[in-house]
């Protein structure tokens, strides 16, 4: 456990949706590397029986009512002010499927 | 002009018709004009919305006369927000390409309360990119310097925001603590930085980093300046659950003993550091303070626990940036932010989970109960460390090396992964007259006790009285 391989940072590029060069590969390859070798040192430690925090507010399930709060609604207009790729008050996003025939 | 170095001394200023916020406003303005080409501490000035805010509130002040500060409590404050707070129709980047043309819809709820308490919006100050980093190096749109000596780093993330108000371009300034990001650089440009207890301000309208540490903040010269900004800021405002009501940030129990942790004077820590902050500590025991050796015995660890958990959440945030709705594409990311998307992914991917994360979140219980020991078992009310192991480093002289840049947060991480209050008081310079820091750090909610020793440290130095040479 600990290094990481050439495959092992392309597979995690792949699922984190970065495109890298195989020049920066080469450098996270060996920057991941010696970072993840440092949290080796976390084995020394006891955590038997110790529970997981994830958080630190001590507060659970806070709820609220289900209303619409109008003040807090964006307009259609400010809602697509920050994208030129709109089309009938949508955003327009990548296509996902590919044509039969392709 | 002389600048105010307070907020009470601006508003006794202002009461004494010194000068107009007007004035002072233009006086701001034209050091940022003069002095921060060189420091780049500001991404976004907004001359025209601060011109406009302080003729508006010297009307007010000429109608109310001295009502005017109880219905305004920060009336005519210039203030400068890290480029990482949302404010509405004025440019916010996180200091990244990919939001460089990023228009805003909404405020963050901190920048609505400040404002509409009468603060002055100078602009938007430069930082590492999306947070990320020691020295605001990381910046996609060029380092920050620090006034002190522009050869070195002025710490960061919140970089420029520090470099405001150390070089008189703000009174104060708001930034973002989620490892350090406040009290670092305070402690490199001779400032009071403030990380409030996690849940205590809203992070509603903050660029996210990492959601279960990161802290609104702000620096000052004097505590009793951070403590009005964070009254202003702190309690519930419905947008953020994780905020609880906390009442008032006075002083609330009676303060005997200061902990000093052997684990924060070891190896790796700078010799006129040390000695800096044990005077430090030296003043508050002639103050009558019983100060006591403790023990926080997973110290060691807060670094990998922090280099786990900050990236899995800084990964999991960043994700949302597709490039479709808004802001440009994921190629636009900068070196430091892949590295961290990377490293988070990583953690969390199939098969490392319980290796690293999981295993992360345990240790950070265990960083959680050597602080409750420290207040419950050792009895003591705050406990005193260095803020960083070094005085400020050379521009260049970390950036090749992420691990040598991670170690600068050896001092600050512990106390973001357990969620309580730190405040950094600056305590002196180094032979080269550099800055040099110590911190405080208190229980939940007891920002009180902190700004309480804050200020007592400031009634019997003057450290905090000294402005660089620009």
């Amino acid at each position: 456990m600990g290094r990481l391989s050439e495959t092992d940072v392309i597979k995690v590029a792949k699922l984190a949706n970065l495109s890298l060069s195989s020049k920066e590969v080469e450098k996270y390859k060996a920057q991941l590397s010696d970072i993840v070798d440092y949290f080796e040192q976390l084995n020394e430690v006891n955590i038997d029986n110790v529970e997981p925090t994830s958080q630190t507010t001590g507060l659970e399930n806070v709820f609220r009512s289900d209303e619409v709060d109008p003040t807090r609604v964006l307009s259609n207009e400010q809602a697509l002010s920050g994208t030129e790729n709109t089309h009938n008050g949508y955003v327009v996003v990548p296509m996902l499927l590919k044509q039969k025939d392709e | 002009m002389d600048l105010p170095i307070s907020i009470k001394n601006l508003h006794e200023d202002l009461k004494s018709k010194k000068y107009s916020l007007s004035e002072l406003t233009d006086t701001y303005l034209r050091r940022i004009d003069t002095y921060d080409k060189n420091l780049n501490s500001f991404l976004t000035v907004t001359s025209d919305l601060a011109y406009g805010q302080a003729k508006k509130y010297d009307q007010i002040l000429k109608d109310l006369g001295d009502k005017a500060f109880e219905q305004y409590p920060l009336l005519g404050v210039p203030i400068a927000f890290k480029d990482i707070y949302l404010t509405k129709g004025i440019r916010t980047t996180a200091a990244s390409n990919v939001l460089k043309d990023y228009i805003p819809v909404y405020s963050s709820t901190v920048v609505e309360r400040l404002l509409s308490s009468g603060c002055i919006m100078i602009g938007k100050t430069n930082c590492d990119a999306w947070a990320h980093g020691a020295s605001g190096e990381n910046s996609d749109f060029g380092s920050t310097k620090n006034p002190w000596n522009q050869e070195y780093v002025p710490g960061g993330s919140s970089s420029g925001s520090a470099v405001s108000v150390s070089s008189g371009f703000s009174l104060v300034a708001m930034g973002t603590d989620t490892g350090g990001s406040i009290r670092q650089p305070a402690s490199f440009c001779n400032l009071v930085g403030l990380k409030p207890t996690y849940g205590s301000v809203s992070r509603y309208g903050v660029i996210s980093m990492a959601s279960s540490l990161d802290s609104m903040g702000s620096f000052g010269h004097t505590p009793d300046d951070v403590k009005k900004l964070f009254d202003v800021t702190c309690n519930p405002d419905g947008k953020d659950s994780t905020v609880t009501n906390l009442g008032s940030s006075n002083l609330k129990h009676k303060v005997k003993r200061i902990g000093i942790p052997k684990e924060y004077f070891v190896e790796g820590l700078d010799s006129e550091v040390k000695s800096k902050v044990m005077e430090a500590a030296e003043v508050y025991k002639k103050l009558g303070y019983e100060i006591v050796e403790i023990s926080l015995p997973h110290t060691k660890y807060a670094i990998a626990v922090y280099y786990i958990v900050q990236p899995a959440e800084v990964s999991s945030n960043l994700a949302r940036f597709d490039g479709i709705r808004y802001a440009n594409e994921r190629s636009a990311f900068g070196n430091e932010a892949k590295r961290r998307i990377m490293l988070g992914t990583y953690v969390l991917s199939s098969g490392y989970y319980d290796a690293y994360y999981l295993k992360a979140m345990k240790v950070r219980s265990k960083l959680i109960e050597d602080f409750n020991n420290a207040w419950h078992k050792a009895k003591v009310d705050v406990i005193l460390t260095p803020t960083s192991p070094t005085p400020p480093f050379k521009l260049g002289e970390r950036s090749s090396d992420p691990m040598q840049m991670y170690l600068a947060d050896v001092y600050t991480v512990a106390i973001n992964l357990a969620g309580i209050p730190g405040l950094a008081m600056p305590c002196g310079f180094t032979e080269t007259g550099l800055p040099v820091g110590f911190q405080l750090f208190g229980p939940r909610f007891d920002e009180g006790t902190l700004f309480e020793l804050g200020t007592q440290y400031q009634q019997n130095t003057n450290f905090h009285l000294q402005k660089p040479k620009l």
